[in-house]
């Protein structure tokens, strides 16, 4: 077995530069996996990644394709709040114009109008989907299974206290056969908006749901250069995973 | 955290009324339920039960006290150390040693070593803890020393954040009436000085030729671009102990003053900064006893110290040496690739998400396994091996066998590396199956 098999040697089809929101202080599990699976797709679908990284105080990159953000804890979300919503007016422009975008656990909250926590005040966030999260003392930790019209079905695990609730001007990701998802009642898992992704789940999300990660490659190469034209991934391992994580108790 | 449901059989009414024998029962259940083969807990539930006072009025009578040791990574083996330094000066240790390392296993524990009056003939306790059930003991029993190790990411699906783990090991330095010995490396450590009221605090630390070597949580994603971790860093306090030098199979350690060069059958950098650590609460509990450690036994009983079951253990299979090193998180994974070079090694990786696993599989994301990649993997297996192949491919590491069927693919292992030495990085659970498959085919200590 050879994992380079699916590269293709030719020529790249163009580059891809792809940037990840506050890597050092939002990265509480596996979300550089996230990362490294993009970079690893677009090599194997043919493309040149090129991985950027904001992190506070920085120069926001310019001509960026793809945007991931991942989870923090709540110190990393104080230490980035500022700076995150000095960034809000680009990254809502960003989002509204079509750049694809992932955001997991707590860039999944701050992107939403605001975050109340158990403890009474109010994080704002900065509206790029419209969702609301109460902090609460219920944990809502292990493996979740959802259904997606766009993406099949979805395998993940979660591990947040927040629960959101999903506005008029956003769609859920899917809905929950297993786990809790963004809170304990309404079944429903993530959000979707535009072209942004967000969704509570680590594991991390992109390798055992390559269908995601081939969605925000699609949509950067589209919006780039025109027509995708997509590379032949070995994803033999991605779907024996899934099938045994499948089966793991919640 | 869930609780222990209760066991059908057994009416804890009943049990409660013989108070009394309390003690011989819980030796009696110990020596049946060793008989059946059973865990090593479940005797110290029963005693729990009928006599919940038994574990405080024990290990309160021992004339030196109790050492707890707790942290993220590196318990066993550092409490291990701790114990054989302890005894190198004369000292009768109690200690749980099975890694059944939560109160009702230290209760288990005990009960093997009371007579049957319930007397413990020990000058003092020195206990291996999980942070969340160390703060359970130390309300039942305040230690007069602990010793914190570490935090780091590790099932974060128990304790939410490492923040949350921070603050459990502050509890503990906060009840602990003697000493506190922390490491001076972690911020999230030495940063609980500052809310240590009265007892001593102590430090362990590291040359500063080797921090790099211990990349933190905090700078995991920074290391490569050359950003320096967000958050304050605590001024460098004095430590007792600082670890010098490590080399092939010696280390430098210096203290009083003086840097003394040790071999060492430990091997990973870790356990060797760890035994910095044990050498911090054997010298301070040691001092108290009236006479001053001598250092040439401690030294002495310091290089011979092996490793823990499982902890970079290493066994004989077919003439070759086969090491089986734990692996339950990023930290102690990428550790564990550094300290125990692929070069000339047969590999397997064996990962299981069983409770005491953690279930959650993103912690491999966080490990990077481009020092697999030259010699590539022999087998991968475990209830996750498919994740965990997924993951290697990922980083172009290549693989030969991918089975999650744990006694199939250790036979296939073993068969398929004849003639070289061999290492298998699992986690806990899988540990645990791995030594019982390999107790069929050669040597392995049996840790009760």
């Amino acid at each position: 077995m050879n994992p380079a098999d699916g590269a293709t040697h030719e020529a790249s089809k163009g580059t891809i530069r792809v940037l990840q929101l506050y890597p050092r202080d939002m990265n509480i599990y596996g979300d550089w996996g996230n990362a490294l699976v993009i970079r690893q797709r677009l090599l194997w679908h043919g493309y040149t990644p090129e991985l950027l990284e904001y992190n506070v105080g920085d120069d926001f990159p310019d001509d960026v394709d793809i945007i991931l953000g991942g989870g923090g804890q709540d110190s990393g979300q104080t230490v980035i709040q500022d700076d995150l919503l000095a960034r809000g007016d680009q990254l809502r422009g960003m989002a509204e114009d079509g750049t694809p975008m992932l955001v997991i656990c707590g860039l999944y909250q701050l992107f939403g109008k605001f975050f109340r926590t158990k403890a009474g005040p109010v994080i704002p966030g900065i509206g790029v989907l419209d969702i609301e999260t109460v902090g609460t003392d219920e944990r809502l930790i292990g493996n979740v299974t959802l259904t997606s019209p766009e993406f099949g079905e979805i395998l993940g695990y979660e591990n947040h206290s927040g629960q959101t609730t999903l506005g008029p001007a956003v769609e859920p990701l899917g809905t929950v056969s297993k786990g809790a998802g963004n809170n304990s009642k309404d079944g429903h898992e993530g959000a979707r908006h535009r072209n942004v992704v967000a969704s509570y789940l680590h594991g991390s999300l992109l390798p055992k749901n390559p269908a995601i990660a081939d969605f925000l490659i699609r949509t950067a190469v589209e919006r780039k250069y025109g027509p995708f034209v997509p590379g032949n991934p070995d994803d033999d391992f991605a779907r024996l995973a899934r099938e045994h994580a499948a089966r793991r108790p919640r | 955290m869930h609780l222990p449901a209760k066991v059908p059989c057994l009416n804890w009414d009943i049990l409660q009324i013989m108070f009394s024998y309390s003690v011989p029962l819980g030796k009696l259940v110990r020596a049946a339920s060793r008989l059946r083969g059973g865990g090593s807990a479940f005797p110290g539930l029963v005693v729990e039960k009928i006599d919940p006072a038994f574990m405080q009025r024990t290990l309160s009578s021992l004339p030196h006290g109790v050492a707890v040791v707790s942290g993220t990574n590196g318990k066993t083996t550092t409490t291990k150390m701790v114990v054989e330094l302890l005894e190198s000066q004369g000292l009768k240790v109690f200690t749980n040693r099975t890694g059944s390392n939560f109160t009702r296993g230290v209760a288990a524990a005990l009960l093997g070593e009371v007579d049957w009056r319930g007397r413990l003939d020990a000058d003092v306790a020195v206990l291996e803890l999980d942070e969340a059930h160390a703060v359970h003991f130390v309300n039942k029993v305040p230690p007069r020393y602990c010793l914190l190790l570490n935090v780091l990411r590790d099932q974060l699906d128990r304790f939410g954040e490492i923040d949350t783990t921070a603050l459990l090991l502050q509890r503990i330095a906060e009840s602990t009436t003697g000493t506190v010995v922390l490491n001076r490396e972690d911020p999230r450590v030495a940063r609980i000085a500052a809310s240590v009221d009265g007892p001593e605090v102590l430090y362990f630390g590291l040359d500063e030729s080797l921090r790099s070597t211990f990349p933190n949580d905090d700078d995991m994603r920074t290391a490569a671009s050359g950003t320096e971790a967000n958050g304050d860093v605590p001024a460098a306090e004095a430590a007792d102990v600082v670890l010098r030098r490590v080399g092939a199979d010696d280390a430098d350690f210096e203290f009083d003053g003086t840097l003394v060069t040790t071999h060492m059958k430990l091997r990973g950098v870790y356990n060797i900064f760890n035994a910095a650590a044990a050498l911090v609460l054997a010298r301070s509990i040691t001092g108290a006893t009236g006479k001053p450690a001598d250092a040439t036994k401690l030294v002495k009983a310091l290089s011979e110290v092996a490793p823990a079951f499982g902890r970079g253990e290493s066994l004989t299979v077919d003439g070759q040496p086969l090491e089986l090193v734990l692996v339950k998180n990023p930290s102690g994974f990428r550790l564990g690739l550094k300290s125990f070079p692929a070069e000339g090694y047969a590999s397997m990786i064996a990962i299981n998400d069983n409770y005491a696993d953690g279930r959650d599989m993103s912690w491999l994301w966080d490990v990077e396994f481009d020092s697999l990649r030259e010699g590539g993997v022999d087998v991968v297996s475990g209830v996750r091996a498919y994740d965990m192949a997924l993951r290697l491919q990922y980083d172009d590491v290549r693989f030969s066998s991918v089975d999650t069927d744990l006694p199939a693919a250790l036979a296939g292992f073993i068969r398929g590396s004849a003639g070289r030495p061999k290492r298998i990085f699992c986690t806990y659970t899988a540990m645990l199956a791995i030594r019982r498959e390999l107790a069929k085919i050669t040597t392995v200590e049996v840790v009760s």
